[in-house]
């Protein structure tokens, strides 16, 4: 799997149900009012992707980072998944899910993309993998995706009802509830039988 | 120079304007009507990054019932969302409210991160007019303005024209302004911005890489209405172009 081939890399909101009820009490207060009724997604430009191996740079601004470990159904032709690739949606902590998240999540180098590709088929249910996510070694969270909001294929309908995804976007399933932090020098290695590993070590900008 | 991407008789050329027509690159000279217009920026190897500002002008976020942003309220959109000069935008059978939005875009020149303001004219390449359509019925208060109403196939047009940043000297003194069927619906100027040019360059460059064909769309000012079915509508920034687009 090549990074250059990636087109628009869409992440969603509040996939994982632990997280969405989690958010529960506070969804129809202000400023939310309301539970989402559609996907919320947001976008990871190209200047945020780095591939399994690389350093990923943490401004002096940025002392930790929350580590959404996922999975990005990566497309083939509109409607149509190529198959399934890791990634790591690096996020600066933020509370509020009010505003676009562009200052949290669009920061160089924040989506580690890589492993291998599995690609989709008959024999391939996304929502049977696991991951695991260690930080130096040291196992800190697992990540199933027997329990969305949206399972991939009712994710992926909902979606196409107001946009077209193509040959290379990708649309990432939704990260995990209690997600890790990291640090600048912390090695960040996720891993998933069929998928591979991405591994990518945190670096202070500049150093 | 004013340059534009069209597709005529099969194939994709570039071109650019003289005497009110569109000089191939093979060297024909044909009318704007017997082309399709694509948005006037040339494909880029990895995906474009497509920033867009909202209530960025005083006036707009009162009419929104927003009082003005401390720090820029920014969202992105997929190439999906562009669309080119003369083409038409759909809207939903079901919706009662969608709005154009004619904002001044900056098209990125090279490479920028941790840019000064004193700098920001540098990095750019030139400007272009885009119709920001948005779809109200589908507001949410969760990353808003969420891609649902902003990132629909097709529309955002962009266009007819890229225009050198040499030709426009000062992005932050431009009449903007809409026409629905002929009538103007909203004016305004650039000059009224809550955050320019040069800031948001500044700002963006602060914490990501901007790169060559990026896209910054600035924001819109105060006047937009509900746009139906059939409805003509032309966004124009002085010196820049007025960009048609019709409703489906």
């Amino acid at each position: 799997m090549s990074i250059g081939s990636l087109r628009t890399v869409y992440g969603v909101l509040l996939n994982s149900r632990a997280e969405f009820e989690a958010w529960a009490p506070k969804m129809s207060e202000t400023p939310y009012k309301a539970p989402p009724k559609a996907p919320v997604l947001y976008i990871k430009p190209a200047n945020t992707w780095s591939a399994h191996g690389a350093d990923i740079p943490l401004p002096a601004s940025v002392p930790e980072v929350e580590i959404g470990a996922t999975i990005a159904m990566l497309m083939k032709a509109p409607g149509e998944v190529a198959g399934y690739l890791l990634m790591n949606d690096l996020s600066v902590p933020h509370a509020s899910y009010f505003r676009p998240p562009v200052r949290f999540k669009c920061l160089d180098g924040f989506l580690g993309v890589g492993g291998s590709l599995l690609a989709a088929g008959n024999a391939v249910d996304p929502s049977r993998l696991l991951l695991e996510v260690r930080i130096n070694g040291e196992l800190k969270q697992t990540v199933a995706f027997d329990q969305l909001v949206r399972p991939p294929r009712q994710l992926l309908a909902e979606v196409g009802e107001f946009m077209t995804l193509g040959a290379g976007d990708a649309l990432m399933l939704g990260v995990g509830a209690n997600r890790p932090r990291a640090r600048a020098g912390d090695h960040i290695e996720i891993e998933c039988e069929g998928l591979g590993t991405l591994s990518n070590r945190l670096v202070a900008e500049g150093a | 120079m004013r340059s534009a991407r069209v597709i005529y008789e099969g194939t994709v050329r570039a071109a650019t304007e003289r005497d009110g027509q569109l000089l191939l690159d093979d060297g024909r000279l044909v009318a704007a009507e017997a082309v399709t217009w694509l948005p006037p920026v040339a494909p880029t190897a990895q995906a474009r990054t497509i920033l867009a500002l909202g209530l960025n002008y005083a006036d707009h976020a009162k009419e929104l019932e927003f009082k003005a942003p401390e720090e820029p309220l920014v969202f992105l959109k997929g190439e999906n969302a562009l669309n080119g000069h003369r083409q038409v935008t759909r809207r939903p059978p079901d919706v009662k409210f969608m709005h154009y939005e004619c904002e001044l875009t900056v098209v990125i020149g090279k490479a920028a991160k941790k840019v000064k303001r004193s700098d920001a004219y540098d990095f750019i390449a030139g400007y272009t007019v885009a119709n920001d359509y948005a779809i109200r019925d589908y507001l949410e208060n969760w990353y808003r303005p969420n891609l649902r109403v902003k990132n629909r196939d097709g529309a955002t047009p962009l266009g007819p024209w890229l225009v050198d940043a040499a030709d426009i000297p000062d992005p932050m003194a431009l009449a903007l302004s809409t026409t629905v069927n002929g009538k103007i619906t909203q004016s305004g100027n650039t000059r009224d911005m809550i955050f320019d040019v040069p800031f948001l360059i500044e700002y963006f460059s602060s914490f990501m890489t901007l790169r060559p064909g990026d896209l910054i769309l600035t924001g819109t000012p105060d006047g937009v209405v509900d746009c139906r079915p059939g409805d003509v509508v032309v966004t124009e920034i002085e010196r820049v172009g007025a960009l048609m687009n019709t409703i489906g």
